[in-house]
């Protein structure tokens, strides 16, 4: 079980405070049990991010609203073509799909 | 491995604070997170971490610059990227659309197939359009769930559907039946009923993946003595053979007498768990146990007492 003490000590340079602000912004979404929040790895792998974005990339925290929505289209986007790419693997025949691939490729001219 | 200063794209007499600002610069472009699926975002973005560790740090740059270490030798440890997460199933978590939606929604393909396959250019009011999946709970006894079920569901607006139960219906199994939703609009094809299965508990079954387990009762001299005892199983009774010296606790399996195959999952087994039962107070019994010796004493709570 991850805990709040385990995350800030896996992301260096990360401060409690930080995170619990994010966490009531829901920029970070853990779990919540009677001994207070549950980390799953999703959720630390996206504090680091949003730690990175703002001190390395210096995107500050009032823009990281606007970030971290485009984002999570972005993913949502990405997870629905790639339940859309094993739809058509499945019950899509050969010939249709090379057929598509052919309409969706470069055009020469 | 390329000279760290090309990477970054600074020269070799660069401030400290300028080569900051290049890799800012370069980390905002090609952070692999912020660039899913783009191999050759990730590679640059490898190559100008790997250029900042040593050009941040005013000593190793100094080794850098001396000779005394080499680009290669400040590999980073492998990061870990928040899209493997996000990209998978547990990116729901995130999603825009909340997390609990799972799988497509016939509103989904409306959107991707209309804009992407260029179907989006009708206007709203008059294009086809799909029906919306409605969503209904259905109670069911554990023994339906387990062997399979035909059920009528009556809907709030007075039809009936006819819900087959397949055989290995799980708590909570979702059911689709397709074209039995909203109508369609415009010709539209009518949306899906999905309907949620609420399997009841068991008095005496327990599902354990496809296996079942019960709590089996028997007397002390079949225990002991052994003999065929008849054993409840979701498909009837059948008869089954206690081995001599058995005892509280010991497991016997009824081969396939679990939850029957389904979608490719072989029939699981039924584990029955004896309990030895003694039943009313027995004159002979206690006379024989007073002067009873055991060949072999033992002391059933041993493990009891060894554990701190």
């Amino acid at each position: 079980m991850i805990g709040i003490d385990v995350v800030i000590g896996r992301i260096s340079g990360l401060k409690r405070q930080d995170l619990e602000r994010w966490i009531s912004n829901a920029w970070v979404q853990p779990d919540r049990s009677a001994s207070g929040y549950v980390f799953r790895e999703i959720d630390v792998a996206r504090a680091r991010l949003i730690l990175e974005m703002r001190d390395e990339m210096e995107i500050n925290e009032d823009a990281l609203p606007v970030v971290l929505s485009l984002l999570d289209q972005l993913y949502d986007l990405r997870r629905q073509m790639r339940d859309l790419n094993s739809a058509f693997l499945q019950v899509v025949p050969r010939d249709v799909r090379l057929d598509l691939a052919a309409h969706l490729a470069p055009h020469s001219h | 491995m390329a000279d760290p200063y090309t990477t970054l794209g600074v020269p070799r007499d660069a401030s400290q604070d300028a080569i900051r600002d290049a890799y800012r610069k370069l980390a905002k472009q090609h952070h692999p997170d912020l660039n899913p699926g783009n191999a050759k975002a990730e590679e640059t973005f490898k190559a100008v971490s790997a250029a900042n560790a040593i050009l941040s740090d005013p000593e190793k740059r100094g080794k850098f610059d001396r000779g005394e270490i080499d680009a290669s030798g400040q590999e980073q440890a492998p990061r870990e990227s928040y899209r493997n997460h996000a990209e998978g199933g547990s990116g729901r978590r995130y999603s825009r659309t909340g997390p609990q939606s799972e799988g497509w929604s016939d509103a989904d393909f409306g959107d991707i197939f209309n804009s992407v396959f260029g179907e989006g250019r009708q206007t709203d009011n008059d294009r086809p359009s799909h029906g919306r999946d409605e969503h209904y709970a259905l109670s069911t006894t554990f023994l339906d769930a387990v062997n399979g079920a035909t059920r009528r569901l009556t809907l709030p607006d007075g039809r009936t559907l006819e819900v087959k139960i397949p055989p290995g219906t799980a708590d909570g199994q979702v059911l689709r039946l397709r074209g039995l939703g909203g109508p369609g609009r415009n010709g539209g094809p009518a949306g899906d009923a999905l309907i949620e299965v609420h399997v009841a508990e068991h008095r005496h079954f327990h599902r354990d993946g496809q296996d079942i387990r019960l709590a089996l009762p028997v007397t002390l001299s079949e225990a002991v003595i052994g003999g065929n005892v008849e054993v409840p199983t979701p498909r009837g009774p059948v008869s089954m053979r206690v081995p001599p010296h058995a005892d509280s606790g010991t497991e016997l399996r009824l081969r396939g007498r679990g939850v029957p195959a389904h979608d490719g999952l072989a029939a699981g087994d039924l584990y029955a768990k004896l309990n030895v039962v003694l039943g009313a107070p027995d004159e002979a019994l206690e006379e024989f146990l007073r002067s009873w010796k055991p060949k072999t004493p033992i002391d059933p709570r041993q493990d009891m007492r060894e554990q701190p």
